[in-house]
C-alpha cells in the first residue's frame, strides 16, 4: 500500500502581477523518497519548492501539507549579515533544544565538527552549506526541503553532499525534496526528477527524464550525453572532508591520475553545459 | 539621595542603556538605523501633542512612534517608493510638524532644546518609575521573543518553516522601540536616541562571538557611555543627549584600536 505524500501540489500557479511564474504544477514527496526539481534559471524551481511548504500563496490549484509535518529547510542563498556575532554552534543551537552530544554527532557526520565554534562568516560556501544541511537535519524531520544545497560546492564536494543526503533519507526514511540546477549532478538516489520551465517539462526517473526529448530541447543534448557518463561507477569516492576513498580502501588527500578513474572530462563538460539554458 | 536631579538622571540612564543595548543589537544586525530614526524623530511630534491634549508624555510619544511605523507598514504595502524614501518622508516630516506644531502653541513654554537633545535636569522621580518599569516590560518582552527573533534575522524563510512567526515577532520589535523611544527622550534627545542605539552595539561587535554576548556587551558599553557622558554634562554645563553621544564615540574608537577578538568577516 502506498503511503500518503508529505506534501502536495495539484495544479498549482502562483502569479506576479500579469506573469505566472509557475502553472499547472503537480508534485509530490512521499516518505522515504528523494525527488529532485531541476530547470533552468528562471524556471520556477525556488517558487514552486516555496509553493509546496506553504511559504508563498498558490493563485491556482491546491497545496496540501500533511498536519503536523516536521520539515528540516535550507534556503538558497543564505547570508548573514557581518555584524551578526554567530558561530557555528550557536547556529546549531538555534535550530531547537538539542544536546552537545547529537549536536557533535550531527556536525560529525557532516565533517564540520572542528568548526563548532569558528564564526560562521569565515566559512568557505561548501562548508556552511554543510553546516546548514546538519542544522536542517539534527531536528529530524519527516521531510528535507534544500534549495540548491550544493552552491558554492565544487565538483566532489557535491558529490559527496549528495550522498550524505542520501545516506539520511536512508537511515531515517524522510522524504527530501531538493532543487538542482543540472540532471548531471542530480545523485543516482533521486527517486524521480521533475523538469520544470514555468510548467512541468518532464518527469520520471532520472534516466527517463535525461532520455526524454523535451529535457534535451532545454538543455541540449551535450548536458544529456554528460549525464549519462555521470553514470559510469568510480573506482574512489571523494569524502565529505574532501579526502578520497579509494576502491581498496585506502584514503588520500587527493587522487592521482594513474589510480582512480577521475571524472575530469565531465567538468568540462559540465562547465559548457550549463549554457545550454540560454 | 533621590531628591538629587544628577542621580535620577543617571540612573534613569542606567535603565535606558541597559534596555537598549539588545534592541540596538538587532538595529544593527536587521539594518534599522534609519528605521529607529524615524521612530526618534516622530518623538517630537509626540511631545507637541502631549502638551496640546494634556497627555502623559512617555503615552504621547510612545503612541506616534507606533503610528508612524504603522503608516510606514502600510506605505510599504503599497509599493510605490522604495523604503529609504518612505522613511525620509515620515522622519523629516514628522519632525517638522512636531517642531511647528510647538511654534504654534505659544501658550505653553515648551524648552525645545531639552527636548531635541535631553536635559539631565527633567528626570522627575515619577520618570524614573517609568523608565524602569519601561525597561523591565522591554527586556522580558525581549526574551520571549528573543529566539523567533534570531532566526528571522539570520531568514524569514527558515523561521516561517521552522514555525516561528517572523511576522508577529517584527511587530513585537516595533513596539518595543517605540517605547525605548519614550523612555529615551527626557535623557537622551529626539536627535540622538539612534546614536545610543548604534553605537554600543557597533563596538560591542568586535568582542562577540554570539548575539547574546554582543546584547550584554552592548549593554554594559551603554552604561559606560551614559555614566560618562553625563558626568561630563554636569562638568562642562553640557546638554546631556550629545555628551552621552561624544562618550559612546570615543569607546566606539577605543573598539576599533583594541585586538580583534570576534569572528569578523
Amino acid at each position: 500500500m502506498e503511503a500518503s505524500p508529505l506534501i502536495s501540489l495539484k495544479g498549482a500557479g502562483v502569479r506576479k502581477g500579469e506573469r505566472w511564474l509557475i502553472r499547472d504544477v503537480d508534485l509530490s514527496v512521499n516518505p522515504g523518497e528523494i525527488v529532485s526539481l531541476i530547470g533552468p534559471n528562471g524556471s520556477g524551481k525556488s517558487t514552486t519548492l516555496k509553493a509546496a511548504i506553504g511559504l508563498i500563496d498558490l493563485q491556482e490549484g491546491c497545496a496540501h501539507k500533511q498536519p503536523r509535518l516536521r520539515i528540516g529547510y535550507v534556503p538558497q542563498k543564505l547570508t548573514i549579515d557581518a555584524t551578526f556575532p554567530l558561530t557555528v554552534d550557536r547556529l546549531m543551537r538555534m535550530a531547537g533544544d538539542h544536546g552537545a552530544d547529537e549536536i557533535a554527532d550531527m556536525l560529525t557526520k557532516v565533517g564540520m565538527k572542528d568548526h563548532a565554534g569558528s564564526p560562521v562568516h569565515g566559512l568557505s560556501g561548501g562548508e556552511f552549506q554543510r553546516v546548514l544541511l546538519a542544522r536542517a537535519m539534527i531536528s529530524k524531520p519527516d521531510l528535507l526541503v534544500l534549495d540548491e544545497p550544493a552552491q558554492g560546492v565544487d565538483y566532489a564536494g557535491e558529490a559527496a553532499l549528495y550522498q550524505l543526503i542520501g545516506q539520511f533519507r536512508d537511515e531515517t526514511g524522510c522524504g527530501i525534496l531538493l532543487i538542482s540546477h543540472d540532471l548531471h549532478v542530480v545523485m543516482a538516489q533521486t527517486d524521480r526528477v521533475l523538469c520544470l520551465n514555468g510548467h512541468v517539462c518532464c518527469t520520471g526517473s532520472p534516466q527517463s527524464v535525461a532520455n526524454s526529448p523535451k529535457y534535451r530541447e532545454l538543455f541540449g543534448a551535450q548536458a544529456a550525453a554528460s549525464f549519462a557518463l555521470y553514470q559510469h561507477n568510480h573506482d574512489h569516492t571523494h569524502l565529505v572532508d574532501g579526502r578520497v576513498l579509494h576502491e581498496d580502501g585506502t584514503i588520500t588527500d587527493h587522487c592521482h591520475h594513474e589510480d582512480g578513474h577521475h571524472h575530469e572530462h565531465h567538468d568540462d563538460e559540465s562547465a559548457t553545459g550549463g549554457n545550454h539554458a540560454g | 539621595m533621590l531628591d538629587d536631579f544628577f542621580v535620577r538622571a543617571m540612573l534613569a540612564g542606567i535603565g535606558i542603556a541597559l534596555c537598549v543595548g539588545p534592541l540596538g543589537c538587532f538595529v544593527v544586525w536587521r539594518r534599522m538605523a534609519y528605521y529607529g530614526d524615524t521612530m526618534a524623530h516622530s518623538a517630537l511630534l509626540g511631545v507637541a501633542l502631549s502638551f496640546l491634549f494634556d497627555l502623559s508624555l512617555s503615552f504621547g510619544v510612545f503612541i506616534v512612534a507606533l503610528l508612524v511605523s504603522f503608516i510606514l507598514v502600510a506605505l510599504q504595502r503599497r509599493k510605490s517608493l522604495p523604503t529609504d524614501s518612505l522613511l525620509g518622508i515620515l522622519s523629516h516630516s514628522s519632525l517638522a510638524i512636531g517642531l511647528v506644531l510647538v511654534a504654534f502653541m505659544s501658550w505653553v513654554r515648551i524648552d525645545l532644546e531639552a527636548y531635541l537633545f535631553g536635559d539631565i535636569l527633567a528626570v522627575s522621580k515619577l520618570d524614573l518609575v517609568i523608565v524602569y518599569l519601561g525597561a523591565i516590560v522591554i527586556l522580558a518582552v525581549l526574551s520571549v521573543v528573543w529566539r523567533s527573533l534570531l532566526v528571522a534575522t539570520i531568514s524569514e524563510d527558515l523561521a516561517l518553516v521552522e514555525g516561528f512567526r517572523p511576522e508577529r515577532s517584527k511587530l513585537v520589535f516595533i513596539v518595543l522601540m517605540a517605547g525605548v523611544v519614550a523612555i529615551a527622550i527626557k535623557i537622551v534627545g529626539v536627535l540622538l536616541i539612534t546614536a545610543l542605539l548604534i553605537i554600543p552595539a557597533a563596538s560591542a561587535r568586535r568582542f562577540a562571538t554570539t548575539p547574546e554576548k554582543m546584547a550584554v556587551l552592548s549593554s554594559a558599553i551603554g552604561v559606560v557611555a551614559v555614566v560618562a557622558g553625563l558626568m561630563g554634562s554636569l562638568e562642562f554645563d553640557t546638554p546631556s543627549g550629545p555628551s552621552i553621544v561624544v562618550a559612546a564615540m570615543l569607546l566606539f574608537g577605543l573598539s576599533l584600536l583594541a585586538r580583534n577578538k570576534g569572528g569578523e568577516a
